[in-house]
């Protein structure tokens, strides 16, 4: 009686010390990969001349992250504004207020969904386009080769691709606005009819420059740091498997998307701080 | 894809961005009309001044002449100094009295300004005489009560 009970408690222990020990380990290989990732950041920073002596190397990869992006940002963020044009009407109307249909478009794009759906898009479309291409790199032993042929793959490879995306974001973000704002103004002042002079008269009176617009912008350049920053490392820290590649895929957009949404609110929480930090 | 037409849709795309940019910043931001202008600050003290924002429109006659640039609190009078930027193109007298209204019944709270008789024109750093504080809605409501209580006695 008592032996078993001894036993069982026995057991019991070791199970729960083999549970933290699990624990630990998963935690410290976590650390251990955000610190790799931080150094591999500075890494980046400090290789990026070639990405600006040859910057035909950043140019091509503009291309692929930003111009190729250019069709599913557009047509989003077109019917992202109608969508809000139409939903924005149908509430405003019963206050009596459809006027101010143009501060609602204007600003939740500027403010929010500009550079946040502008950003989760580039991390499914080129995020994960910048993992998979440096993942079977290395996977090919492209990236070996280079650095037997003493080329930095870091300078070649990652920091203009980094470039491409930090620069090319911003541009996305903005298209996406301004392709919203003439979506809401299709919807609400062509197609239901609101009086186009206060549609744009009032959005531009509450509407911000440096406030609003600048905050913006500064939004999509953080989101286009995250994003292309998790999509080279997961790239070059990818196991050189087809099986690894592909999940490392999956992690950049899940990862980026994540931290998209996190960011967002810190940066909200200190750009927009209830009107009175202003 | 050869290197130049590489080159052709990357110019043209970040001409697009900037293009955008800039379309937020005129048409959207009204960047172009008010904060490149030349303004002279004024400041007047009030008993109460609302929901008065940083930012809110000074108008006279209905039209924006200025904004509020800044509010604080002076702890000798103990009443609020609201300081606000009127656009040079618009000159007023120097006994311009101030109010603080309301546009619209539930609106934001705006500086009306009405110009007085006086043949001196207002300056920068020069202060208005002639305010009226924010209208409180319990205030009001309190005593309309008063006076109904009033008359209710008198008629007695």
């Amino acid at each position: 009686m008592w032996r078993r009970l001894r036993m069982a408690e026995r057991a019991l222990f070791a199970g729960l010390r083999q549970g933290l020990e699990r624990l630990g380990q998963g935690a410290e290989a976590k650390i251990r990969r955000l610190g790799f990732a931080a150094r591999f950041f500075v890494a980046i920073l400090l290789n990026s001349g070639t990405a600006f002596r040859r910057f035909s190397l950043t140019i091509r990869e503009i291309y692929f992250a930003g111009v190729l992006s250019l069709v599913i940002i557009l047509v989003s963020g077109l019917f992202v504004g109608m969508v809000l044009g139409l939903q924005g009407y149908d509430t405003l109307q019963r206050y009596g207020s459809s006027e101010a249909l143009g501060i609602l478009v204007a600003l939740s794009l500027v403010r929010e969904l500009g550079p946040v759906i502008a950003g989760l898009l580039f991390a499914s479309r080129a995020g994960s386009a910048i993992t998979a291409e440096i993942g079977l790199m290395k996977a090919t032993e492209q990236i070996a080769a280079m650095e037997m042929m003493a080329v930095d793959p870091i300078a070649r490879v990652v920091a203009p691709r980094f470039w491409a995306g930090v620069l090319s974001m911003p541009l996305l973000a903005a298209l996406f606005s301004a392709m919203g704002i003439f979506g809401g103004y299709l919807v609400g002042v062509k197609l239901i009819g609101v009086d186009e002079g206060s549609f744009w008269s009032q959005m531009q009176s509450s509407v911000d420059v440096r406030e609003d617009i600048m905050n913006g912008v500064i939004k999509s350049l953080v989101f286009g740091v995250a994003v292309t920053w998790i999509a080279v490392f997961e790239g070059y820290d990818a196991p050189p498997t087809a099986e690894g590649v592909s999940g490392a895929t999956t992690r950049t957009v899940v990862t980026s998307s994540l931290a998209i949404l996190v960011l967002d609110f810190v940066l909200t929480a200190l750009m927009f701080t209830g009107g009175n930090g202003k | 894809m050869k290197r130049s037409t590489i080159d052709i849709w990357v110019g043209a795309f970040v001409v697009a961005g900037f293009a955008g940019l800039l379309f937020l910043a005129m048409k959207v931001g009204n960047l172009a009309s008010f904060s490149t202008a030349e303004t002279y600050q004024v400041q007047a003290k009030f008993a109460n001044i609302g929901g008065l924002k940083v930012r809110a429109p000074i108008k006279s006659a209905g039209v924006v002449v200025g904004r509020v640039s800044n509010v604080t609190f002076d702890n000798e009078s103990y009443e609020a100094i609201v300081t606000f930027n009127v656009d040079a193109h618009y000159r007023f007298p120097r006994d311009t009295s101030a109010k603080i209204l309301t546009s619209g019944l539930l609106g934001e709270q705006y500086v009306g300004l009405e110009a007085g008789g006086d043949g001196v024109m207002l300056r920068q750093g020069d202060r208005l005489r002639l305010t009226q504080p924010a209208v409180v809605l319990e205030n009001l409501i309190s005593q309309f009560l008063f006076n109904k209580a009033a008359e209710g006695k008198d008629g007695k």
